[in-house]
């Protein structure tokens, strides 16, 4: 199993801009002190070396998760299974054209956690939508969902209506603590404290576990709350965790805000024997820089709470990103 | 978890000992109101004696803060034991709760504001 992070940041798209781009190039320039290059790849082995916030970025899109089971068939017929339609699905969509191109049928099956527009707001920009043949087959735990999709697709907000699109679209309702089983994972949800509520969902399938949990705002002083959640990411392979915000941000100014913290993530991971955690749904407004800051102070609170069990890996996700499981 | 109480100078001097995570949050919780600790014009948390403390702990240590704003009283930490000015960094409590570095600088402090 093998995990695509096609959209880590929340809330909203964000791109990285000339000025914090020219300061990157700044920095590299004075890192490189002088130093020639034979060639691109020399170049490309240098710049290997250096720190990740320096010579790349996390990215921008807002959520969308790939999980890929086998390696796609370039001749089609392919389950394609997703979490979220945020804006990562419009480059999602155009791998997969580029992949197959606009003949070939596939299907698509796609997790939401809910329906605020920085989950969905992928959907009118998603090529094989467009394209009789395919198939999407949308699971909600949110009964609106259809019209949830329907309405960003119609007027004012979007100029061509959600009938335009050629695939055969269908929608599975959810309930929680039912599993499903789609594109042969075995997949079961919870709900998660957030306006409106949003669910995580768990995935099994080859003895290999994923949990998608982001939006999702923790009180584990609360009884029950730590155990449920440890038990629903329990022994995962991968956490995808909503790690928006700091600790002490999520408790003050932005409590009910509906997130979560990387010292959230650590703990639940801990306490579940998860073996990886990936830091998700950035905060919109923090630059490469601070991405990096949370990820280094998840990795010294898992050291802090390592004691004499194994290593959690802790590792911000960035868009590109690829995971195997 | 052990919570002590004195007061110190008019400051309620709160010392609790041990590790606070999920499993005694709620303990912790009864413990601070049982001292009337949202009460307190004047609070220091002395964390001297603290081994470990999770968000849950951190959770309700804010609540209590935001309790004592506003009622026009204040609240400061001191002498944390290394892990826990670490966890107080992480979740950058830090910029939130005054540290001062001994209980001894913080009562002065109380003193100088008044």
């Amino acid at each position: 199993m093998k995990v695509r992070f096609w959209g880590t940041r929340g809330s909203l798209p964000v791109s990285l801009g000339g000025a914090a781009l020219r300061a990157k190039l700044v920095r590299s320039l004075l890192a490189a002190d002088g130093r020639r290059f034979a060639d691109a790849a020399d170049a490309e082995a240098w710049l290997a070396t250096q720190p990740f916030g320096l010579t790349q970025t996390y990215g921008g899109n807002s959520s969308c998760v790939e999980i890929e089971r086998r390696a796609p068939d370039p001749a089609g017929g392919n389950d394609y299974l997703l979490c979220d339609m945020g804006s990562g699905l419009r480059p999602f969509g155009n791998a997969v054209m580029a992949r197959h191109g606009p003949q070939r049928p596939n299907h698509f099956h796609i997790f939401l956690s809910h329906l605020h527009w920085d989950h969905i707001m992928g959907l009118p920009f998603f090529t094989p939508a467009y394209i009789a043949g395919n198939r999407l087959s949308i699971y909600s735990a949110h009964a609106e969902a259809e019209q949830a999709l329907r309405l960003q697709q119609s007027p004012p907000c979007f100029p061509v209506p959600f009938e335009a699109l050629g695939a055969r679209i269908e929608f599975i309702q959810l309930e929680p603590g039912r599993t499903v089983t789609a594109a042969g994972c075995q997949v079961s949800a919870k709900r998660q404290l957030h306006g409106g509520d949003s669910y995580g969902y768990r995935f099994e399938a080859e003895g290999r576990s994923l949990v998608y949990s982001t939006d999702s705002e923790h009180r584990l002083e609360q009884a029950g709350e730590a155990e449920d959640f440890a038990a629903f990411f329990r022994a995962a392979d991968l956490v995808v965790f909503d790690a928006m915000y700091s600790l002490a941000d999520a408790v003050s100014v932005k409590q009910d805000w509906g997130h979560s913290s990387n010292v959230v993530g650590v703990e639940l991971c801990r306490l579940a024997g998860a073996r990886r955690l990936a830091l998700f749904h950035h905060e919109p407004i923090f630059s490469d820089e601070r991405i990096a800051e949370v990820e280094a102070d998840a990795r010294r609170l898992e050291r802090i709470t390592r004691e004499d069990g194994p290593a959690l890996e802790v590792f911000a996700a960035y868009d590109g990103l690829e995971v195997e499981l | 978890m052990d919570l002590h109480a004195t007061y110190r100078d008019g400051v309620l001097l709160l010392q609790p000992q041990g590790r606070i995570n999920h499993l005694n949050a709620e303990a912790f919780e009864a413990a601070l109101a049982a001292r009337q600790a949202a009460q307190a014009g004047r609070l220091l948390i002395d964390l001297s004696q603290l081994e470990y403390i999770s968000s849950a702990g951190l959770r309700i240590l804010m609540l209590l803060s935001k309790q004592i704003v506003s009622a026009g009283g204040r609240l400061a930490t001191a002498a944390p034991t290394p892990v826990v000015r670490e966890i107080l960094e992480i979740s950058r409590f830090n910029l939130i709760f005054k540290i001062h570095p001994t209980v001894d600088a913080a009562i002065a402090a109380f003193a100088a504001v008044g």
